[in-house]
């Protein structure tokens, strides 16, 4: 009697310690993923000291790229990400709008809408060098065919390949909000005889202005993020673009391509500040869109 | 402008957008089935080796892509044994354990890891190579052990907030089963939870697998090299399909090379989007699981 009474309490404790070890090993795992990114974030930092120290940050921050002449300006780099994002987005928003509205007017329903759909999706599960690859083969002599500039690897081609990129994400991400403004405002609309794309037009795309924000920055940290598409389709000199018909080079591509074939120490220390700039600029991304989400709910 | 006028214009340019990216994208299907399916064939994958001395390695393969092939293979399940225990893990934890504040903290930085773009974690790969050449291994390589673990880090997330969202979207009614059983929390987790979700975690670890697949940025970084052939050890240098199709868009030599380069890429595009296709299908399945009730 008394042993087993021994034998019972002994397998609760096992039980109860069993649950204590469970959760710190998964206490670990979720820990483990989260301090990555602070390991990333030192890293480069710790890479990045020299340049602080040793007060040669303005010949980083230089528009010059010549490491034969001693010139490791990273800064047309920096300027022509922002210009491809620029444009990818110039590309790429007009048409997101368009296809929500098509999946939201004339489109609602049926079994063209669920093939758009599906198509969206399918796209994001395209690899990245496909994108790149079918350009460099397609867009690429397209574009010398018909401006008879250059040789067609250009800061044009890249952005048009990004913005095919970023498409997907986009639709679905403002599809999905458009679905939730449209299930509380669709039968208001209807009832005042609105057509469908015065429904989208003055109703549903203004109650979802804050998502369209969020579409935007969303395509905006993929845009500068991808290193494949520029790498291949942006002909990658490291220059100030004049038109949109020159060869560029963005600072994912300039990463890629340094410590491919550079080993001066200086050209090192300049691509841990381009990492570290990418770095940080993906943070600013995520904050403020973590501050949006957070005070975006003054319609629910 | 009349509203009647407008409506005609925001309609047609709808129609224009939506038809300008379906047809690019049938176009970009259709191109590489053009051009590469004439080269789909073993001599794309074996070259002149016989496929059944290839397949065992007793021969090395030079000009196919089976290395490249076996690169991937290798990358992805090494990736998947990393990432997969830690990412449900993670994913458990922060749906079931964590309290509200550690949710903050560990999502937010989650959230970030997901944002840190590819070749940035390509870059922090490199830089672990550069502590370890001064510290402590002077010769430490980069290779195909250090290209999984950052690739593990970039699939990381998509596991976590899959997990997390399949174990959150079991409805109430079901939770109360393992109160009611007298089970302990771990005991309900892994005989009631688990189970119920088990669908959408699958999901997300096929999707898991394909972005490892896909992504080139981080094995530029981490050691992937043309014709490096079969990777002897863990910590060689390998070869990969990704890789493959850029370097042979960049550095084909003849119509022999071009032609290849079009049959890894349909390759690759399939296997991806089988890959894509199943776990799409899951996640349909498991949406569907909750509605029907």
């Amino acid at each position: 009697m008394r042993s087993r009474r021994f034998a019972a309490s002994r397998a609760i404790r096992y039980i109860a310690r069993r649950e204590i070890w469970i959760e710190r090993v998964l206490f670990l795992a979720a820990g483990l993923s989260a301090a990555v990114v602070v390991a990333i974030f030192s890293m480069l930092t710790w890479f990045c000291l020299p340049l602080f120290t040793e007060h040669r940050l303005g010949a980083v921050l230089e528009w010059r790229w010549d490491p034969i002449h001693q010139h490791f300006g990273i800064l047309p780099m920096l300027f022509t990400s922002c210009l491809l994002t620029i444009i990818a987005l110039i590309v790429a928003f007009p048409l997101t709008i368009g296809i929500c509205s098509l999946l939201h007017g004339v489109l609602r329903n049926g079994v063209l809408h669920r093939m758009l759909l599906f198509l969206l999706h399918f796209m994001t599960g395209i690899p990245t060098v496909i994108y790149g690859f079918v350009s460099v083969f397609v867009l690429v002599p397209l574009l010398r065919w018909v401006f008879e500039a250059g040789t067609g690897f250009s800061l044009l081609a890249a952005g048009l390949t990004l913005s095919v990129l970023i498409l997907p994400t986009m639709v679905l991400v403002l599809h999905a909000e458009l679905d939730q403004a449209e299930a509380r405002y669709r039968l208001t609309a209807e009832a005042l005889g609105f057509s469908p794309e015065q429904t989208i037009r003055t109703v549903l795309l203004p109650a979802c202005r804050r998502a369209l924000v969020v579409t935007v920055l969303l395509g905006m940290g993929r845009a500068v993020g991808d290193t494949l598409v520029s790498l291949m389709v942006a002909g990658n000199a490291a220059q100030v673009p004049h038109s949109i018909f020159d060869s560029v080079r963005t600072l994912t591509a300039h990463i890629a391509l340094v410590l491919a074939t550079d080993s001066h120490s200086m050209a090192y220390q300049s691509v841990f500040a381009a990492g570290l700039f990418l770095f940080l600029l993906m943070s600013c991304f995520q904050a403020f869109l973590r501050f949006w989400a957070k005070h975006g709910t003054v319609f629910k | 402008m009349k509203p009647r006028t407008m409506d005609l214009f925001w309609r047609t340019a709808s129609w224009l957008s939506g038809l300008t990216v379906s047809a690019s994208v049938m176009f970009l299907i259709g191109f590489l089935l053009w051009q590469g399916i004439h080269a789909l064939s073993p001599a794309l994958f074996f070259g002149d080796t016989a496929w059944q001395d290839a397949l065992f390695g007793r021969k090395p393969v030079f000009e196919g892509i089976w290395p490249a092939v076996v690169g991937t293979l290798s990358l992805v399940v090494l990736a998947s044994l990393i990432a997969v225990p830690i990412g449900v893990a993670a994913g458990i934890y922060l749906s079931e354990y964590a309290t509200i504040r550690q949710c903050r903290w560990i999502g937010s930085l989650v959230d970030l890891l997901s944002a840190t773009p590819s070749i940035v974690m390509g870059l922090f790969g490199f830089t672990l190579i550069l502590l370890l050449r001064r510290t402590m291994l002077p010769n430490a390589q980069t290779g195909l052990m250090l290209a999984a673990a950052c690739i593990a880090l970039i699939v990381l997330p998509y596991l976590i907030a899959t997990t997390r969202a399949s174990l959150q979207g079991i409805p109430e009614e079901s939770r109360l089963l393992g109160a009611s059983l007298g089970l302990t929390k771990w005991q309900h987790i892994r005989h009631t939870l688990i189970p119920l979700s088990a669908k959408g975690i699958l999901g997300g670890v096929v999707l898991a697998i394909g972005r490892a697949a896909e992504d080139t940025a981080v094995i530029l970084m981490t050691g992937v090299m043309a014709r490096a052939g079969m990777p002897r050890n863990l910590w060689d240098k390998f070869e990969a399909l990704p890789f493959q199709v850029y370097y042979l868009a960049a550095e084909h030599r003849n119509a022999a090379e071009l032609a290849q380069g079009f049959g890894t890429a349909l390759v690759l595009l399939i296997v991806t989007a089988a890959l894509f296709g199943f776990s799409y299908w899951i996640e349909r399945q498991a949406a569907r699981r909750w509605d029907s009730g």
